[in-house]
């Protein structure tokens, strides 16, 4: 800091006699810089203005049953005005965690296959539909779910699942196809394109030279990719995951079409089960009552809590690893 | 280039035209349930052309939205499928209900080689209680003699999407089985104690046909335009009916009916009543503000329950019985703009 601003002082002197030019510049340095503030500011303010409206339409069952039982309860009555928001965020976050298990090797896989061993006419003959699949309505994606996904799920996958690893409780139960798996898998190729196409991009950055140089040492392809490459572009393919999880943690019409739409908590990926933003979509338009919209309001709130923790949790995740090789190395 | 000139001379003509015919125009907007949205826009089409200076718009946002925004008195005319609850109606005093056309809901189901079965109340209530979770189930088999009935569960499907047409279901359900009015209630969402969710009729249409041992409900309309088999139900008098326009006409016609038209039907007791079916209604305010838009208003509905009738059968709508027409005549003359009947003097 201290050199720069010496610099920038030496060379003054000499200008300062021709005219007002530097202040002029100044003023426009001013503004511009006003104004990105403004802009910035702009999307915090948007923010909290959709916190402060969610928080006061849902005042009123925040108010009346707690904070916590509304999260911990797991029974939602509409007719006798019992909100519980546990089902919902359950089924969030299981539908997410299967979309990210399922999409995040084949999306790693695929992006390294594209950016360190094909040839360049193979990669954008097999970008472009990659494209194409992050451009399709997640209302298509849902439709295609429920007369293409399902059937199959339900005829061939489930029960495969059932005689193979039926020992294991998340595959036990009777098979109706609609259910957790189905909206896992839905979400895993609705946010296969976002992961793929983002980590293709942090993979490009890293150094060829990182990569000549673990081949010079006698590295195989494989050692190179996963001594050199994949450490470097860590941190990027964790963000690369990171926006893919936002859009599963978010994704309404898809998932409804497919989960189920039962408030209810199970164990098996094969039971119907719920998901926030799904319920908020499906009640928000014929809520009648206060208590009802604000408890759909409510769940738009832990909606908005859950993604801020997972994105929290996953900076720490990115901190923690971009750390990591340094320590290593020093 | 010539030729050019003269379109867009043309064009611009046309643009300087519009505005100045809109401008004689009244407009009337209106906004509520989606179930009778076909009928209500082919009737303020139909109506526009009668009467080219009035136009109607009707947002179909469902009926929540509609009950909303007539009680704020954003739009001049509401449109629920459900009538407006006493806590609903204390917010919005002076709001009418008037009763346009009827719809029911109908079971259809997915059983491979059979084509046709009957069911009666107790056993409906039993199959979304999940208390009958066979197809073989005897309560089943008892009505359904020559039909084939596999021994696998029923896969039960509901609405997942708060609907007019989950509130009639319920209600009949709450009316035939103790059981459910003390569980479930009646509702436009309720807490359902088997079963999956489809989103909208075509939801539950949707899961129906693909599952195998699947029985859902949907509404009338729906179903005769994709052309669905429903199943035959026993009514309040002991009686098997199929579901048709004329069936759901007749559980009107049996009922007393309040001024204020805010009656369940479901489960009437005419001999050849469809026992799942209801009214659908437009709300507007008893006293219209407006003198120019409240006196168009009471015309459009008149012409609405005489002649718009006629164009309801054609879209799978139940047209009002005579005896509902004729209450509602006296309902609309008894409407006010400022304070002065309109149509007593005119009708």
């Amino acid at each position: 800091m201290q050199p720069a601003s010496e610099t920038i002082a030496a060379r003054r002197p000499g200008r300062l006699s021709r005219s007002a030019e530097p202040a002029r510049r100044n003023f426009g340095d001013k503004a511009w810089a006003g104004l990105l503030v403004v802009l910035g500011a702009a999307v915090c303010v948007v923010a909290l203005v959709i916190v402060f409206a969610l928080c006061k339409v849902s005042w009123g069952v925040i108010e009346r049953t707690g904070l916590f039982s509304f999260i911990l309860n797991s029974q939602w009555d509409v007719v006798r005005d019992i909100y519980g928001a546990l089902p919902f965020i359950y089924g969030t976050l299981v539908t997410s965690l299967v979309a990210l298990i399922i999409a995040l090797p084949v999306s790693i896989g695929l992006a390294l296959f594209l950016t360190e061993m094909s040839p360049p006419s193979v990669r954008s003959v097999v970008s472009f539909p990659i494209g194409l699949l992050a451009g399709i309505p997640s209302v298509v994606f849902g439709l295609w779910g429920l007369f293409v996904l399902v059937p199959v799920l339900r005829t061939k996958v489930d029960p495969f699942l059932a005689k193979t690893l039926g020992f294991l409780p998340i595959f036990q139960g009777p098979t109706v196809g609609l259910g957790y798996l189905a909206a896992g898998v839905i979400l895993a190729i609705m946010i296969l394109p976002t992961i793929t196409s983002i980590s293709i991009e942090v993979l490009r950055t890293v150094p060829l030279s990182l990569r000549e140089a673990a081949l010079a040492l006698g590295a195989t392809r494989w050692e190179a990719i996963r001594m050199a490459v994949l450490p470097y572009a860590r941190a990027g393919i964790l963000g690369a995951t990171i926006l893919g999880l936002g859009r599963a943690l978010g994704e309404t019409m898809a998932v409804t079409m497919v989960i189920g739409n039962s408030p209810t908590i199970s164990g098996s990926l094969f039971a119907p089960g719920y998901s926030l933003p799904a319920v908020i979509a499906n009640e928000f338009a014929e809520a009648s009552g206060d208590l009802h919209t604000g408890a759909l309001a409510a769940l738009g709130l832990i909606l908005f809590g859950v993604t801020l923790l997972l994105n929290v949790a996953a900076r720490m995740l990115v901190r923690l690893s971009t750390r990591g090789p340094v320590r290593g190395a020093a | 280039m010539k030729k050019f000139r003269v379109a867009t001379l043309s064009v611009l003509a046309l643009a300087a035209a519009v505005p100045a015919l809109a401008a004689g125009k009244m407009l009337i907007t209106g906004a509520g349930a989606t179930f009778p949205f076909p009928l209500y826009s082919k009737w303020f089409s139909d109506y526009n052309k009668l009467h080219p200076d009035v136009q109607i718009n009707y947002q179909s946002i469902g009926s929540g939205g509609g009950i909303k925004q007539i009680t704020e008195k954003t739009v001049d005319f509401g449109a629920s499928d459900a009538p407006l609850t006493d806590e609903e109606l204390a917010k919005a005093p002076g709001i009418q209900h008037i009763p346009t056309v009827l719809g029911a809901v109908v079971v259809v189901f997915n059983l491979p080689g059979v084509t046709h079965l009957k069911f009666t109340p107790e056993t409906l209530a039993g199959i979304y209680l999940g208390k009958i979770a066979k197809w073989n189930d005897p309560a089943i088999a008892r009505d359904n003699a020559g039909a084939k009935l596999p021994d696998s569960t029923i896969t039960v499907v509901h609405r997942s999407d708060g609907s007019g047409t989950t509130y009639v279901w319920t209600d009949y359900l709450s009316k035939v089985s103790p059981d459910w009015k003390s569980g479930p209630g009646t509702g436009k969402s309720v807490n359902w104690p088997v079963g999956l969710g489809g989103k909208g009729n075509e939801g539950v249409t949707g899961v129906v046909k693909q599952t195998e041992g699947a029985i859902g409900y949907v509404e009338l309309a729906y179903a005769n335009q994709n052309k669905l088999a429903p199943a035959e139900l026993k009514n309040h008098a002991g009686a098997w009916v199929k579901p048709s326009l004329e069936s759901v006409s007749q559980s009107a016609a049996a009922v007393e009916m309040p001024d204020d038209y805010r009656v369940s039907i479901t489960d009437p007791t005419g001999k050849e009543a469809y026992p799942i079916s209801s009214f659908t209604y437009l709300l507007i305010y008893k006293d219209q503000p407006d003198p120019a838009k409240g006196q168009a208003l009471l015309q459009f509905l008149w012409w609405a329950v005489h002649d718009g009738e006629k164009s309801a059968s054609a879209l799978d709508y139940a047209p009002l019985p005579k005896s509902v027409v004729h209450k509602v005549e006296g309902t609309l003359k008894k409407m006010t703009v400022q304070g002065k009947a309109v149509l007593a003097t005119s009708k």
